[in-house]
Order: structure tokens, then C-alpha cells, then sequence
């Protein structure tokens, strides 16, 4: 399946914006890109930039694989994608607020309740409790696809505790030392300023009863994680202390954290963990990871967590289908970004057509991430789909199908060739507490993480399945098609 | 202001490495005294004593029946089981470093990291007699090499305290340990009436903390046993000595409890006051003993210590560097 051509078009012209990356690739012998990547590797290796994988069962010092070819989008493309993401990411928070709330949502029959109070991401201590700033998702990643020109679709929302941002980050500073000719080529946008975003959204939440300068703490399950890596670089980036579990307790109500000088009180928590482990009084009594007594913490007002426990109602892909009907609810809005077709299982008709038709259909788990647990109709055998079949028939409200989409491709150096592959786009979403109580303040850096499937005609960009990163140049001048 | 945790892993990964060197350092001894005894008995007895020495007879009778020179080799070098074993000591120091790794500079982690990746590599045959020497400059060599990355590349700031630390607790312990394997033969001896064999074992305690040449450039005479445990013991001027070490303890405790003036932060974001516990008398126990200990060494004399009895003092004084770490533990890393 061939899909729009980022770099070419639909003709066999390179497209104005990519004319540079064009000539430069021209010029390059094979030889020297080969040069390069084994240096952007040597530099990944030696900063430790590593993403252990959960079910390979432990090579903590494996490498996502870096693409050296920058993935480029122009002004008005950005423009359009930051319009609709800040739209969606205002939606989701509406709607969180909302499902733990008045639910007006759900009594106006515009989703089916139980997605809302028997997903299992649902988390009844949230019940009635206004967070601060009205901030579900400090930080969502929302994965975006595109399939034609001017056809953006978003694939899926993750507003729990997305990750991958550190390799935006250390993508650009690789590009950036590798190729200054070609980056000074360009004016690209920067992104190197995301952790003060973030470090400034986070101190916007604050509870009210914060004296003096926030104190933000990153909570990370520590080192075996497999994006521990990118915990101990954000605390870094932003100077912020990277702690665990048992470094915070709670005292008379207030979170603190042990430190040489004492007790120091914390004001908000960057969590990197999931809701299940925060908290063994409030969700797994056999949590070692979390901290007793902070949801108490928390619903008294003297600590922020973010993202808020409860937000993952949002990343299930069957409240997915509801996101459009959110904006037009919420905001009396269109949606900017449209969503990808999706058949609900759980819906008679809607399966019977999935089931008719798995050969041509992308089946996914509807609480599942990483690309785990999903059936690529096309790439699959017959067995492989017939197994398939069957748990749809088992459990039919655990999962949705959509069109095998022809994801954009962008030009990789794979091997010693350069070739075309599929790529999404993964941009950071931050939300903070506005000035006006009934809005909040959605910030954004230009871009995001680029992931590119390397297998030849794979569509499977997650790093967990073998997907690798580009640097993303959002890129200003006048290099836009529309000149 | 540091977290209890970072504070704790950096203490630790200091005083591991600085315990796989002297425990290099004491089977140094070990082995140069077994190899000029000549009865096989004679030759077991000093590897016992290494054992002893080195704090390990529990896990080492678990292990092994005899203290043949394999066995003690096995135990002291590479034998995981055994936690102050050379090997185990740098899985502890690398665990702690890779936890606190954005606190080092990249240079402490280079050292640690590659000798952890060399220390993967010895053989079989390596773990021998023969072998043994080769191992040992080794382990000095790197932790040299961690000590350099530190004293060069590390912000002088609270973690570089820690750092240091550990360094020099572990060491006034383990050089206080290095004196005691051979207090029995640091006795006072009439010139003239010690043989050759003693010269040499005496020799021996001074090469294991690299101080033989040190020896003739501060008294400028023949080895005498008391003034080997003097210049082990009191002389500032040489860097392993109790009183060194335990200067620089003092030194890095003064600069922790000093209210965080000298914290990069300045000082500036204060405890709570209303979170902090009180922090009078108690605060600075560990301060308190390490500054008793260096002012009582620095008025000593060989003369008393050898009234007390060499092995009762060496005892005590391991005794007390035991305690600062309790109290250290209590003040700072426990964090409340």
C-alpha cells in the first residue's frame, strides 16, 4: 500500500519544502548518511538515551533507531494541526471534567455510559472532586496521521502518561550537531524550550495553598522502567528532583519528600506512573511504588497530580469515536482534525461488517497501547485472522476496526538506500491553569515526535514493535507549496 | 538540598569503590606476607588473618573449610556471595551510580561504568597466585581513575560532598583495618633484635597503602614498627593515615550541615519550618564525633596509643567510624 508522499507529492517532483532536503541527499553519498548514523548512534549510546522493551525481557540498553532524514511540515500545516489539536485537547478536558462531574455528557445520550463508569481507567475516588485549573491532561500526546495533502486524521489520544517527548528532544540536538548546513538550510522552529513548558505548566496548577515558588517533583517507578531514561532527562531539563515512591510521605496532609535537609514540602507531581500505582490506600494495596495517603493529599488541595488519575477514560479507542461529538458538545465547535472511521465490535451491525471484513481492517484492543495486541488485516495470515475472529465474538466490547489507512511516507535511510516509510506524528499537547476560570491554557511546541515504521510497507510505528524517530522540522519561509 | 535517596546512593557508591580498593590492598598484604613464609601452615595463617582483616570470617567459613590461597582469593575477589567481595563491591557501586547517574559528571561515569565492563572480562586462571597481582593494580588503577574523574570534573556542590564522603569514612575504616591485620608484629622492638622477616612484614603494611617510599622521605631511617603505626596513624602529612582521613570526614560533614550556604540553590528555598524537625544537638551528632575523633588524634601521641594497646585502638576507632555512619544515616539519609 503506497501512501502520500511527503517528500514528492502525488507527482514525481519533489515539493518545494523538501527541495533542500532534496539537494542535500543528492549530495550525499551513501557512504557518509552510513557515516553519520553510526554517529547519531555512538551519540544515543554514550548519553544513554534507551527504551528497554517490556516483553523482550530485559536488554535495558537498547536503542530506538534514529533516522537521520529530518520529517518536514510547513507553516500552514502546523497551523492547522496546532488549531485542531488545541481544539480536541480542549474537548477531552471538558469531557473529563464532565464524566467526573455534573455528566451532562452522558445524559444527553451522547456516549453510552458504560464506556464512561465501567471502563476500567474509570476511577470513582475522582467522583465529584474539581482539579486544579480544571486540568485533566497536562501533558497528552495525541497521534496523528495523515493520508493525503491536506488530510490529517488523528489515530488515537493518550492522555495518561504519554512518553517519547525526550526523543523529540534528542533528535533535534543530534540533527542539529550532524548537519548544521542542512538545518541552517531551513528556519526551523524550535523545541528545545519544551521542558520550560512544561515546567511552567505544571507550577500553573499548583494547589492555592502553595506559599512562594511551587515545588514540582517528577515521580518516577525508577530505574527498570523503560522510560527511565527520558524521567531522569526531563527532572534534568527542567531542575527538578526525580524521585520514587519512597521518597515522598505524607505529613499532617502535606506530600513532602526526604531530603538531606529534612522534610521539604511538594506543591505538584509530574507523575510518571500509572493511576493503579500511586496511591496502595486509594487503588493496589500491593503497590510498593506509590505513596500512602497522597489521593487524600490530593483531594484536600494541598498537592496537584498531573496528569490527573482518572484521565485515561479519554485514551479508551471506543470513547475515541465520541471525541468529534466532545468538541461540538463542549465548544459548539467542528472539528478541525477529524477522526479515522471506526467500526465499533460491540455494535451488531458494525461487527458483523468487521467480520466480513478483517482482510482489508486494522482490529485494536480498545484499552491496548503500543501496538501490542493489535490485527493488521492485510499483513496477517488467515489463521492469524481467524484467531482474531474469535475473540471478537468473545468479547466484542474490547475492540474497534478501522480502514487499513495508507499513512503518509517520508523519506528513510535504510540500510545504504534511501526509501519511503510510513510515518505518524506524535505532537505534545501541554494544558495549564488560564486566567479565566471557565478556559484553560493549552500550549504547544512546534512539531513533535515523528515515529517511521522501517520494515518495508510496515504501518506499525510504535518503538515497541520495532519503529524508529525522526527529527520534525516545522518549518517557517518560503518554502510552503503555496509559495 | 538533596534528596536522602541521591545522598545515600552516592555515600554508598563512594565507599564501595573505596572498599573494593582496600580490598585489594589487604590481600596485597596477604599475599607478600604468604609468600616469604615457607611452611604451609605459616602460609594459611596469613591468609587468615587477610580474612580477618578484611571483616569476612562469617562468609568465608560458610564457603570454604581451609584457608588455602584459592579460596581466599575466590572469596575476597570474585565470589558475589560474599558482599564485600571486590566484584560484589563494584555491582554495588554501578547499581547506585546508574540510579544517580545525572548527578555524576560523565567522566565519574565513564570510570565506574568501564570498570565494571572490564571487570566482566578476568578468567578463570586470572583468580590465582599468579594471576592475583594483575587483578589487584587493576582495581587500584580504576578506582584511581573514579577518584580523578571526581576530584576533577565534579560540581563542587552537595553531591560532590557526599562523594567525598564516602570516600574517606570508608578509608579511615579500612586503613584503621590494613594496621590491625599486622598489629602483632608492630610491636616495639629494641634495634637490632628484628630480623629480616619482620623488616618485611612491616615492609608490607606500608606498600599496601603505597607508603613504603613515603616512610624513608618522613623519617629518613631504617623501618621501625612503632613509627609505621605512627605514620598510619598521626602523621597529617600522609594521606591514608586515621588523622587524614578523619580531617576530611570533618571537612565534608562541616561543608553538609553548613545550612546549604554553599548549596547551588544557594539556600534559597528553605525547609518548611513548620516540616522541620528539630534540628539542635542532635543535627550535628555526626559533626560532633567526627571532630572529637580528629582533635583526640591530633593530640595523641604513638606512646599513648601503644598504652591503650594498638589492637584495642584500632578496634575503637573502627567502632567509632561505624557509629558516624549510623549517625549520618539518622541525620540525613532517613530524611525526616
Amino acid at each position: 500500500m503506497t501512501g502520500y508522499d511527503e517528500m514528492r507529492g502525488d507527482g514525481p517532483v519533489v515539493r518545494d519544502l523538501y527541495a533542500g532536503v532534496g539537494a542535500w541527499l543528492d549530495a550525499m553519498p551513501p557512504a557518509l548518511l552510513s557515516r553519520r548514523r553510526a554517529e547519531a548512534e555512538f551519540i544515543f549510546r554514550r548519553t544513554g538515551i534507551t527504551f528497554a522493551v517490556y516483553e523482550e525481557g530485559g536488554d535495558p540498553d537498547r536503542l530506538i533507531p534514529f533516522d537521520i532524514i529530518p520529517r518536514l511540515i510547513d507553516a500552514r500545516e502546523w497551523d492547522f494541526l496546532h488549531r485542531g489539536l488545541a481544539q480536541r485537547v480542549r474537548a477531552l478536558n471538558a469531557f473529563l471534567a464532565d464524566a467526573y462531574g455534573s455528566r451532562d455528557f452522558l445524559r444527553a445520550g451522547r456516549i453510552p455510559e458504560h464506556l464512561v463508569t465501567r471502563n476500567p481507567e474509570f476511577v470513582p475516588y475522582m467522583n465529584g472532586f474539581a482539579v486544579p485549573g480544571g486540568c485533566y491532561t497536562h501533558v497528552a500526546g495525541i497521534d496523528v496521521v495523515r493520508t493525503a495533502r491536506d488530510e490529517f486524521h488523528v489515530l488515537e489520544d493518550n492522555c495518561r502518561v504519554p512518553s517519547g517527548v525526550a526523543y523529540m528532544l534528542e533528535d533535534r540536538e543530534v540533527m542539529m550537531r550532524l548537519f548544521p548546513e542542512l538545518f541552517g538550510a531551513y528556519r526551523v522552529r524550535p523545541v528545545s524550550h519544551y521542558p520550560e513548558e512544561l515546567l511552567r505548566t505544571l507550577q500553573s496548577v499548583a494547589p492555592r495553598n502553595c506559599d512562594g515558588d511551587p515545588v514540582v517533583v517528577l515521580l518516577s517507578p525508577g530505574q527498570f522502567n523503560s522510560a527511565y531514561y527520558e524521567h531522569s532527562f526531563l527532572a534534568d531539563e527542567m531542575g527538578i528532583e526525580l524521585v520514587e515512591g519512597a521518597d515522598l510521605l505524607v505529613r499532617d496532609g502535606l506530600v513532602c519528600m526526604r531530603t538531606t535537609r529534612g522534610l521539604r514540602r511538594v506543591d505538584v507531581v509530574y507523575r510518571r506512573i500509572d493511576d493503579a500505582y500511586l496511591d496502595p490506600l486509594a487503588f493496589r494495596p500491593d503497590s510498593a511504588l506509590g505513596v500512602p495517603g497522597l489521593m487524600a493529599a490530593y483531594r484536600a488541595g494541598n498537592v496537584t497530580i498531573a496528569n490527573a488519575p482518572g484521565a485515561g477514560i479519554a485514551d479508551d479507542k471506543a470513547v475515541y469515536c465520541h471525541v468529534p461529538e466532545m468538541i461540538r458538545f463542549f465548544l459548539g465547535e467542528e472539528p478541525t482534525l477529524q477522526n479515522v472511521p471506526t467500526w465499533q465490535c460491540s455494535l451488531e451491525d458494525e461487527r458483523a461488517y468487521v467480520l466480513e471484513h478483517l482482510a482489508d481492517l486494522v482490529v485494536k484492543s480498545v484499552h491496548g497501547s503500543g501496538g501490542y495486541g493489535m490485527l493488521v488485516g492485510p499483513h496477517a495470515t488467515r489463521a492469524e485472522r481467524e484467531e482474531f475472529a474469535a475473540r471478537i465474538r468473545a468479547t466484542p466490547g474490547r475492540y474497534i476496526a478501522q480502514p487499513t489507512l495508507a499513512l503518509s511516507t517520508c523519506p528513510t535511510f535504510v540500510g545504504d538506500t534511501v526509501v519511503p516509510r510510513h510515518v505518524d506524528l506524535r505532537p505534545y499537547v501541554l494544558c495549564g491553569r488560564s486566567s479565566d476560570p471557565a478556559s484553560i491554557d493549552v500550549r504547544m511546541v512546534a512539531g513533535g515526535l515523528t515515529r517511521v515504521a522501517l520494515p518495508a510497507g510496515s504501518l506499525v510505528v510504535n518503538s515497541s514493535q520495532g519503529g524508529g524517530t525522526k527529527d520534525t522540522w516545522v518549518v517557517d519561509g518560503p518554502a510552503g507549496e503555496e509559495g | 538540598m538533596l534528596l536522602s535517596r541521591t545522598a545515600d546512593n552516592l555515600f554508598w557508591m563512594a565507599r564501595y569503590i573505596e572498599r573494593a580498593e582496600s580490598t585489594a590492598r589487604l590481600l596485597d598484604v596477604g599475599r607478600r606476607m604468604a609468600s616469604v613464609v615457607t611452611e604451609p601452615d605459616a602460609a594459611a595463617s596469613e591468609w587468615a588473618s587477610t580474612i580477618d582483616a578484611a571483616g569476612c570470617e562469617a562468609t568465608f567459613a560458610s564457603a570454604h573449610d581451609i584457608h588455602t590461597a584459592g579460596n581466599v582469593i575466590d572469596h575476597l575477589v570474585r565470589d558475589v556471595r560474599n558482599p564485600s567481595s571486590i566484584f560484589a563491591s563494584l555491582a554495588v557501586v554501578r547499581q547506585n551510580a546508574r540510579v544517580v547517574r545525572t548527578a555524576l559528571s560523565q567522566d565519574v561515569w565513564d570510570a565506574v561504568n568501564g570498570m565494571w565492563i572490564e571487570s566482566q572480562a578476568w578468567r578463570d586462571d586470572d583468580f590465582t597466585v599468579a594471576g592475583l597481582p594483575r587483578i589487584l593494580d587493576w582495581v587500584k588503577e580504576r578506582s584511581q581513575r573514579f577518584g580523578g574523574a571526581v576530584a576533577n570534573t565534579m560540581l563542587r556542590s552537595e553531591a560532590y560532598w557526599w562523594v567525598r564522603l564516602g570516600t574517606f569514612l570508608e578509608r579511615a575504616e579500612n586503613s584503621a583495618r590494613i594496621v590491625d591485620v599486622k598489629y602483632h608484629v608492630l610491636i616495639p622492638r629494641p634495634p637490632g633484635e628484628a630480623g629480616p622477616l619482620d623488616e618485611y612484614q612491616w615492609g608490607a603494611v606500608l606498600r599496601a597503602v603505597s607508603a613504603y617510599r613515603a616512610y624513608h622521605w618522613v623519617y629518613r631511617d631504617r623501618l621501625d614498627p612503632v613509627r609505621v603505626a605512627e605514620l598510619m596513624i598521626l602523621r597529617p602529612e600522609m594521606p591514608r593515615s586515621l588523622v587524614s582521613c578523619i580531617a576530611q570526614v570533618t571537612y565534608y560533614l562541616e561543608r553538609i550541615a553548613s545550612d546549604g550556604s554553599h548549596a547551588p540553590d544557594g539556600g534559597a528555598s528553605p525547609v518548611r519550618a513548620d516540616l522541620a524537625p528539630e534540628r539542635g544537638e542532635v543535627s550535628r551528632r555526626p559533626l560532633a564525633i567526627s571532630r572529637a575523633i580528629e582533635d583526640g588524634l591530633r593530640t595523641a601521641t604513638i606512646e599513648r596509643i601503644y598504652g591503650e594497646g594498638l589492637h584495642e585502638f584500632l578496634t575503637r576507632f573502627i567502632g567509632t567510624m561505624n557509629s558516624i555512619g549510623h549517625e549520618i544515616r539518622r541525620e540525613y539519609l532517613l530524611g525526616e
